[in-house]
């Protein structure tokens, strides 16, 4: 009986929402303006503690993102980014989808613990076990290598994902791959032909998190690799742009800006995706 | 229903192959669900168990950076526990997390509740809250160092220009309890979105006529907050809160790139110390042992999830 309230009522419970919801929105914006601010602000009224520090007065340039380009191996590291990215994400969401259909579907002794067991190496934070594989990174012979995050991002990726499709697969109905089954597909046909383009929306939502996930990973990219060539993005523009106690903050800016523009481009794409993802990893756990 | 290569036989076809015989015990369901998870073991054994193992003979042993050392029991927790900066890192830990963790919590339900109305521009105001979540941590946390900065911080400048302080204002990274609320501060803006949207969710299963009901019974906005949509929300409250529970204790990225746990170690977090001194120290042992204090927590956090979340 939300009627029963006038529409004045209403009307001002909603006005005082948007009151409340704005100064939010500003606190969450408003480091991203700065970032962009300050990318294009010279130097000169960068260092000025008598000009305005909100907005650009003496004319936009491009000489950070100059720097950033020319002086650093910043496309290099975007270029590594992707291709852990890419390579992580293919390998982490094919192993995901065998073990969730495995664990979600068919019943074999066991299969509950392996679940458990899932679920418990996706709540481990990356930092408690960054120091150990640093050795084992270097005993494989991969230390100060991009292949050594290749082969370490899906530690927490394979959890994360098999947990999110298990969810998904217990949505198809089993008369589905009952039926495939009598009309004698294979248990591996039965999942490529018919279960597996049900659970497209679950993939596609796998495949974004684990590129997000391994794009902004952050600890192991700075823990496995020294030199520049081999640095992602994130760790090449949090270290190289700050150079003892001199900080580079124009290139900073514009590098941080750069280097979340392809995740921001993703997320305003799937941002439905996004958003059942990361209810569906907390509400269904 | 591998009964094809069977019924073949019975009906006198020449007897199967090897090959079709093990297409057939490929078929039994048990033999292909222990073959799905074959490759998730073998990573998850390899690059997770292990390395734990590997954390646990580390923190036992005198094992630095290239040497390899013999096994000295305890020692390292002993020396740990005895540091002044370790003592101060838990702490820190617990201020941080506590703090954190409570503003999240508040902020996140009150933030669910706004959002949950049927506001306009509803898709792109949830998808803004959503945006520091989203972006690479490490990165947004840079613009943060440099709205704290020592110098020219625009927070300061601000404040100083509203009259609210006196110049020059407070060095934020530079004296403990700041540099404490500032790493709270970006943990928040970082964490916060998670909180409100998985909140959020929650609220859309609250069903409308148990609202209605309780307003006609004449249950006030705060009435029906408390005695309606908490209690119903309080499960997915408790996972939201227990996963952010273990990854904002665990955290690194912030408090790295905003401070490396200064000013005197003041905001250092477990993660961070090891970091210091199991890598940029090289003492292995030590660092492991100190990465390995994230583990009780993370086993109570296991605990109460397999025992109370997952049941319901």
């Amino acid at each position: 009986m939300i009627g029963v309230r006038s529409r004045g009522a209403r009307f001002r419970s909603n006005a005082f929402a948007y009151a409340s919801l704005a100064p939010y929105v500003f606190f969450v914006l408003f480091p991203f303006y700065f970032m962009v601010v300050t990318s294009f602000k010279s130097n000169a009224e960068l260092y000025n503690l008598k000009s305005i520090p909100f907005w650009i007065q003496s004319g936009a340039i491009m000489d950070h993102y100059a720097l950033l380009f020319q002086k650093t191996d910043f496309i290099t590291w975007m270029k590594n980014s992707l291709l852990v990215a890419l390579v992580a994400t293919s390998v982490s969401v094919v192993i995901s989808i065998l073990a969730g259909y495995s664990l979600a579907r068919l019943r074999f002794r066991g299969a509950g613990s392996f679940g458990t067991a899932v679920f418990i190496t996706y709540l481990v934070p990356p930092t408690l076990l960054f120091l150990p594989l640093s050795q084992v990174v270097v005993w494989l012979g991969l230390a100060d290598s991009i292949t050594s995050l290749m082969v370490t991002y899906p530690t927490f990726l394979v959890p994360f994902c098999t947990w999110l499709l298990m969810g998904y697969f217990r949505t198809i109905p089993r008369e589905v791959e009952e039926c495939a089954l009598v009309d004698g597909a294979t248990r591996m046909q039965t999942l490529r032909k018919v279960v597996l383009p049900m659970a497209v929306p679950g993939i596609i939502c796998a495949v974004l998190f684990s590129f997000t996930l391994c794009w902004n990973e952050f600890t192991y990219a700075l823990t496995f690799i020294s030199q520049s060539a081999h640095k992602t993005a994130v760790v090449g523009v949090t270290s190289d742009l700050i150079r003892g106690d001199i900080y580079f903050w124009g290139s900073l800016m514009a590098g941080a800006l750069i280097a979340s523009i392809p995740i921001v481009i993703i997320y305003v794409l799937f941002l439905d995706y996004y958003v059942s993802g990361l209810t569906a990893g907390a509400v269904k756990g | 229903m591998a009964v094809g290569p069977r019924v073949l036989e019975v009906v006198g076809v020449p007897g199967p192959g090897r090959l079709s015989r093990l297409r057939e015990w490929w078929e039994q369901e048990h033999v292909f669900g222990y073959g799905l998870i074959v490759p998730a073991i073998v990573l998850l054994v390899t690059l997770v168990a292990f390395p734990f193992g590997m954390a646990i003979y580390f923190s036992l042993s005198d094992y630095w950076v290239g040497s390899p050392g013999g096994w000295v029991g305890l020692q390292n927790y002993r020396d740990i526990l005895a540091n002044e900066t370790f003592r101060q890192t838990v702490q820190n830990s617990f201020v941080f997390t506590g703090i954190a963790l409570s503003l999240k919590v508040v902020l996140g339900v009150w933030l669910a509740m706004l959002l949950s109305r049927n506001l306009r521009f509803k898709r792109l105001i949830r998808g803004v809250v959503l945006l520091p979540f989203v972006i690479p941590t490490a990165l947004s946390t840079l613009a943060w160092l440099w709205m704290f900065d020592s110098l020219y911080s625009v927070v300061n400048w601000t404040a100083i220009h509203l009259h609210l302080i006196s110049a020059p204002g407070p060095n934020w990274l530079g004296q403990s309890t700041y540099a404490m609320a500032a790493v709270i501060v970006v943990n928040v803006w970082r964490g916060l979105p998670f909180f409100a949207i998985t909140v959020l969710a929650g609220l859309m299963a609250v069903p409308r006529e148990f609202l209605e009901a309780a307003e006609v019974d004449g249950a006030g906005s705060w009435g029906r907050f408390w005695h309606v949509t908490l209690p119903l929300i309080k499960p997915v409250l408790a996972v939201v809160i227990l996963f952010s529970t273990i990854f904002t204790f665990g955290d690194f990225n912030i408090v790295q790139v905003l401070t490396r746990g200064g000013p005197i170690n003041t905001t250092h977090l477990f993660a961070t110390l090891a970091y210091q001194v199991g890598l940029s120290g090289g003492n292995l042992g030590q660092g492991a042992a100190i990465s390995l204090f994230i583990f009780p927590l993370l086993a109570l956090v296991v605990f109460f999830q397999l025992r109370y979340v997952r049941k319901e």
